[in-house]
């Protein structure tokens, strides 16, 4: 290992270190005060945790679908990265899940959605369909990687250690049993799409179910987080790849990396008509409850998210960087493109959640109720930012400890 | 014959309303709630009962009452208009429960069950009056040496005697108008009915053709909010 390497990771884990320590903070608050230190109120009751939830999810089910152009469908093309959105979506999915827990009244009673679900409602189902895609996807990743596992399990270490204990006991390395590991993970791959597909289009429909908030109540918007979510986890796995794969500044880096810069510059181009639509169709309406959220986001006190956020980095930075020659064969550049894409998705989500729940639901209502919760202007405080970056810290820290320490690494040739 | 003579002759006869609704069994009863618009003066008497009744926290509204100047100066003109919560007979709130911690009881009021609710506050989202809220577990008297004893003093929502602390269903949940379902039970009228200062409000069932708020709905002209969304309130407004 290069010292300029071993720099890279101390930094890295000083960076981790110092977002757990923080978000240990924001959790002493949150265990402590409950939900007294939350900036959301009575009128916007979802703020920050509910956008990093949809937010970590897309990313989850982006990741996981990209995925599944290996797996159930054969595009041996993205091969190499196949495992590595998987592990992204199962981290992705805890990153959410851990946010949306946060998030809950009574944390102690989130059993109650096994135990007694309401199926005429959408989050029952989501929390269902989303269980059930947690377990497919720890199947299909351990199917995936059971092979290289075993292998691994004779390493000195940690590494040896870990890969001992998550194989299971299993020792067959034979051609026979890589089949049947093939098999099982292309059934479990097309098993993973519908899922997928219907877990966060679930998600959308949890909000566009909700005839009360007319900016939410769209059929459009299933389909739009769909989109949005394939858009964000190819701009993670793209930057993920472009700046950690093993077989950086070898040829078929570029050409794989070149290969997933089409894919989310189609991506990041469907999700921007997908976007117009919503907004030129409600805009045009001028219906009160549909016009005034969008207002809100593009010319609120938070415009920036909308026009620099959504429109800059989300739309403009990739397109450019995407499909200009120079910079979309240049793995930094479009693992740059990658970045601005993760980046500009949280504006997305933080504009579906919050503006549409500043617009009063009749007129007169904050006048009516003399309480600084009763507000049409939501800022997430310190306690929810500082848990969400620990919980983000959590993320990423699991995500570099899978990475150094089990086979999950882009399979470059010699491996296989 | 006039339909209110006086104000003392409403709540008498409400409360004869209540008594011949409780001998039904609940099923075959279906409360309803009458606000004359043209008699609130928006004193916010209602809302005040409320929060004595069910010792409501900061920020936990059951009731509020909507005020909005019309016209230009000098030629304006206050509108007001309470609003509790509508007992929709097809609750958007409930559909949306993930626990199934809320629902319409056979009586027609939407209710909470606070030991069952998670929290989530998808609910909220979901209600287009602005009816329901959620308990931050916040205090009036916070920081004072003692909390005042309106705070801690027992509620008895949904029958229940509960003493609010923190950590401790209500505070987490999600809260609203119940038509004081307790008080209604032992034949008492919900306290917003018993104190309108202007005898703007009328509570009763709705099955009963000679019930009060029967009558008032027959005799007078009534609308609702928020037709168009199909949630058919069981609170009317006279205009």
């Amino acid at each position: 290992m290069s010292n300029n390497n071993k720099g890279l990771k101390l930094a890295y884990g000083v960076v981790v270190l110092i977002m757990l320590i923080i978000g240990a903070v924001g959790l002493y608050w949150r265990l402590t005060t409950g939900h007294r230190m939350a900036g959301y109120g009575q009128l916007i009751v979802w703020g920050l945790w509910v956008a990093m939830y949809i937010y970590f999810i897309g990313l989850s089910a982006g990741a996981f679908l990209i995925s599944a152009l290996v797996y159930a469908f054969g595009v041996e093309r993205f091969r190499p990265i196949a495992r590595l959105a998987l592990f992204t979506a199962l981290v992705s999915l805890l990153v959410a899940l851990l946010h949306i827990w946060f998030d809950l009244g009574h944390m102690g009673r989130f059993y109650e959605v096994y135990t007694r679900p309401n199926f005429l409602s959408m989050m029952a189902w989501m929390v269902w369909l989303y269980t059930a895609y947690f377990l497919l996807l720890v199947a299909e990743l351990w199917f995936d990687a059971r092979q290289d596992l075993v292998r691994w399990a004779e390493k000195p270490g940690w590494a040896g250690r870990l890969s001992r204990l998550l194989s299971l006991g299993s020792k067959d390395l034979s051609e026979a049993g890589r089949a049947r590991d093939e098999k099982v993970t292309r059934v479990l791959g097309v098993i993973g799409v519908p899922l997928a597909v219907m877990f966060h289009g679930g998600v959308g429909a949890l909000f566009g179910v909700v005839s009360a908030r007319p900016a939410w109540h769209s059929g459009l918007f299933p389909l739009i987080f769909l989109v949005a979510a394939l858009a964000s986890g190819g701009g993670l796995l793209m930057a993920v790849y472009a700046f950690l794969a093993p077989d950086r500044g070898t040829p078929e880096h570029r050409r794989l990396v070149e290969d997933l810069g089409k894919l989310v510059l189609g991506l990041v181009l469907l999700d921007a008509l997908f976007t117009f639509a919503e907004y030129s169709i409600a805009l045009y309406g001028s219906i009160p409850g549909d016009v005034a959220p969008l207002l809100a986001a593009m010319t609120g006190p938070f415009w920036y998210v909308f026009w620099i956020g959504q429109i800059g980095l989300g739309l403009v930075v990739p397109v450019i960087l995407l499909s200009w020659k120079r910079t979309r064969q240049s793995p930094g550049w479009a693992g740059v493109a990658g970045l601005a894409v993760v980046l500009a998705f949280v504006g997305v989500r933080l504009n579906i959640v919050i503006p549409p729940l500043s617009v009063p639901e009749i007129k007169g209502l904050v006048e009516a109720v003399p309480s600084p919760r009763m507000t049409t202007l939501y800022v997430p405080t310190a306690m929810e930012w500082f848990l969400s970056i620990g919980i983000i810290g959590l993320g990423i820290a699991l995500f570099a400890l899978g990475y150094n320490l089990l086979p999950l690494k882009p399979q470059v040739a010699k491996e296989a | 014959m006039p339909i209110v003579q006086e104000m003392e002759n409403a709540i008498v006869r409400m409360m004869e309303d209540l008594q011949r609704a409780l001998q039904k069994p609940p099923s075959e009863r279906r409360w309803g709630m009458v606000i004359d618009l043209t008699k609130c003066v928006a004193c916010d008497a209602c809302t005040v009962s409320c929060k004595a009744e069910n010792k409501t926290p900061p920020g936990v509204n059951y009731n509020v009452v909507l005020k909005e100047e019309v016209g230009t100066y000098p030629n304006v003109r206050e509108v007001f208009l309470p609003r509790p919560c509508m007992q929709c007979d097809n609750p958007p709130c409930v559909d949306v429960c993930p626990v199934g911690a809320t629902w319409k009881n056979e009586e027609g009021v939407v209710v909470i069950d606070y030991d069952v609710c998670i929290g989530c506050r998808y609910c909220i989202t979901a209600c287009p009056y602005g009816a329901r809220t959620f308990d931050f577990g916040e205090w009036y008297t916070e920081g004072t040496p003692v909390l005042a004893v309106y705070e801690t003093a027992p509620t008895f929502e949904y029958s229940e005697e509960r003493v609010r602390q923190e950590g401790a269903s209500p505070v987490g949940n999600v809260r609203k108008c119940h038509f004081c379902l307790h008080r209604v039970h032992e034949g008492l009228l919900p306290a917003c009915i018993n104190d309108c200062i202007g005898r703007a409000r009328y509570f009763g069932d709705l099955n009963d053709p000679d019930s009060l708020v029967s009558e008032l709905l027959r005799e007078r002209y009534a609308f609702r909010l928020k037709e168009e969304l199909g949630t058919q309130p069981k609170v009317f407004y006279l205009s």
